[in-house]
């Protein structure tokens, strides 16, 4: 964003009516709702929010949605990664039927995701009957929830460092080869060090939006308490079964983990633009 | 500029592919765009002086093996589950899903879903672009509380949004006694599922207008305003014709997260069979009855629509020259 001083063509009475419309719409429409939660989940003191999040299933629910999330956020870094390096690198055949493929997930609404892993994996189906005989059950359990966040993540890390690997000062590379370093080696000590910030970034924001994830799940996952509940699949059944309190402070939790995120993540990516300029 | 999950593609990358071109590597000839800003200006004529070999040439087992393991894990994770819901919509058989989906009940959610579609997409188009000119163009304090706003709304769960707008509006809720007096309902009505896909749909229109904003800069603007022209006639002769690319990219986004919003609306809607019922809260309806076709048509209805939107969406993405 441009850092000149404040010289815009609006004149000075609609610039200002201008934004006093905009900071009220995004204040109804956001920060009102979400104060409504704060003050909900805090009406019983911080203590109150303890009690509803120490209880077993609330527990068991968030520890579900961190431990999945945090998989799927490894997974997105080593193939987002990947993913960006072909897209960016090799001159391939089709690379943009892999692009388009990468945005999925932005267009495909997460019940259908959900919906399309229900008929791939079911016991029925026959990849599903194959992974039961070996066994393995995906539907109805935590490798079902996995694979829905695969889904639904494979963009962010790809669309993170995609940019940053274009910008890469080649100059290094070359001086490494150079200097006799093998491919890998130049791999590991060159260019990952570079891309480190935005794969985290990526992987970050990849975090967060699995940590929120609640429509995919809920049919893939079974909702079984304790064992294949998540946290926001948790937050939907207690505020079907009237209890707002329980709802909101599980929910604040989760957010503060979202936010806590987000905020690494936007943390990251402004380091990164500051020492490019 | 932070990175986004669809950024346009970067000014450098142009340049440079344009110097690896004398490296042997076949590609068609790069099609430069005229410069937009003097960032660009500047990358564009610095840049042909490195020499960059940056595409590789040549294929070794390592890199047919990077390409095959992420081709291999794109396709089980994104391609296996498309084939199947269209395998299963077939089997299911093709006049049982069109007399499901032409059933009055998915017709009306169908139509619903149509609707909240537009009015976000008007509501937002036209607010994102204000929100965006305001955070790039304005300087006032609360700017990156505003931006960080913008950016945090797409971290809070469907089901939080919904939870929240109901202890706002629903009957019990902050507002809820007003609105009871003045007639009105909110909650569990279709206001409600209108607010739940603006929160959803807020940040794309924004996000992408905002990218597009900072890359032109504020020179032409600047000049029509010197030239005479009114804020309005800048706004709509020069800085609508430069957005204009970013407004279509956030209206497909717009459109492609309003279709598919699921928890949101199941909450605040409380999805009532035609009444508040959505083309997703309608397959959730379905499922649980076990209404196998209108299930799997209406959610492969909803794929492929929203597979249309994707086409929308990468074609508005700024091109890479090697496309």
């Amino acid at each position: 964003m441009s850092r000149r001083p404040a010289v815009h063509p609006f004149s000075q009475r609609g610039a200002l009516a201008l934004r006093a419309v905009v900071l009220l719409y995004v204040a109804m429409l956001v920060l009102l709702p979400l104060a409504a939660v704060l003050r909900e989940g805090v009406s019983e003191g911080i203590m109150g929010i303890w009690r509803v999040v120490s209880a077993p299933a609330a527990r068991d629910a968030i520890w579900l949605s961190l431990w999945t999330a945090a998989v799927v956020t490894i997974i997105n870094a080593c193939f987002g990664t990947a993913t960006a390096w072909v897209l960016q690198r090799y001159p391939l055949p089709g690379k943009r039927l892999l692009s388009t493929l990468v945005d999925v997930p932005f267009a495909i609404p997460t019940l259908v995701t959900g919906v399309m892993l229900v008929l791939l994996f079911g016991p029925t189906r026959p990849v599903g009957r194959w992974f039961e005989l070996h066994g393995v059950t995906v539907l109805f359990a935590p490798p079902a929830i996995i694979l829905a966040l695969a889904f639904i993540t494979v963009p962010f890390v790809v669309r993170a460092v995609e940019p940053v690997l274009a910008e890469l000062d080649p100059t290094e590379e070359e001086a490494a080869a150079t200097l006799g370093a093998t491919p890998l080696r130049t791999f590991w000590r060159v260019i990952i060090p570079a891309l480190t910030p935005a794969i985290a970034s990526g992987s970050l924001q990849g975090f967060a939006r699995a940590l929120a994830e609640f429509g995919s799940i809920v049919v893939v996952s079974g909702n079984i308490p304790h064992r294949t509940l998540t946290g926001a699949v948790y937050v939907f059944s207690e505020v079907e079964s009237g209890r707002p309190h329980a709802a909101a402070a599980a929910s604040l939790v989760l957010l503060a983990a979202a936010v806590l995120a987000t905020l690494g993540a936007r943390a990251i990516s402004r380091r990164t633009l500051v020492s490019d300029a | 500029m932070r990175s986004h999950p669809l950024p346009s593609s970067s000014p450098g990358a142009s340049s440079r592919i344009a110097a690896s071109a004398s490296h042997g590597i076949v590609r068609p000839p790069p099609v430069i765009e005229p410069a937009r800003s003097t960032r660009e200006l500047s990358t564009i004529s610095v840049a042909p002086a490195a020499p960059v070999p940056v595409v590789v040439s040549r294929w070794t087992t390592g890199r047919l093996a990077i390409v095959a393991g992420v081709v291999l894990y794109l396709v089980v994770v994104l391609v296996l589950p498309l084939i199947a819901l269209v395998v299963e919509t077939v089997r299911a058989g093709f006049p049982a899903v069109v007399r499901a989906l032409s059933a009055p009940d998915a017709r009306f959610a169908m139509q619903q879903t149509l609707w909240l579609t537009l009015i976000a997409v008007v509501v937002n188009t036209v607010l994102g672009v204000a929100i965006a000119l305001v955070l790039v163009r304005h300087r006032f304090p609360g700017r990156r509380l505003l931006d960080a706003v913008i950016d945090l709304s797409l971290a809070v769960s469907p089901v939080m949004i919904g939870l929240a707008f109901l202890l706002v509006l629903g009957r019990e809720g902050w507002f809820g006694p007003a609105l009871e007096a003045l007639g009105g309902r909110v909650a569990f009505a279709f206001p409600g599922l209108v607010i739940a896909t603006l929160f959803v749909t807020l940040p794309y229109t924004v996000r992408e207008v905002a990218n597009v904003l900072a890359e032109v800069g504020e020179e032409e603007e600047q000049v029509a305003s010197t030239l005479g022209a009114s804020a309005w006639r800048t706004f709509w002769k020069v800085t609508l014709p430069n957005i204009r690319r970013g407004v279509l990219l956030g209206i497909t986004l717009t459109a492609a997260r309003a279709l598919g919003e699921f928890g949101a609306v199941l909450v605040l809607g409380g999805a009532i069979n035609r009444k508040t019922e959505t083309a997703t809260t309608y397959i959730y309806g379905a499922i649980e009855e076990r209404q196998v076709a209108g299930a799997y048509g209406m959610a492969l209805l909803l794929g492929v629509v929203s597979m249309l939107l994707l086409l929308a969406i990468e074609r508005f993405k700024d091109r890479s020259p090697d496309a």
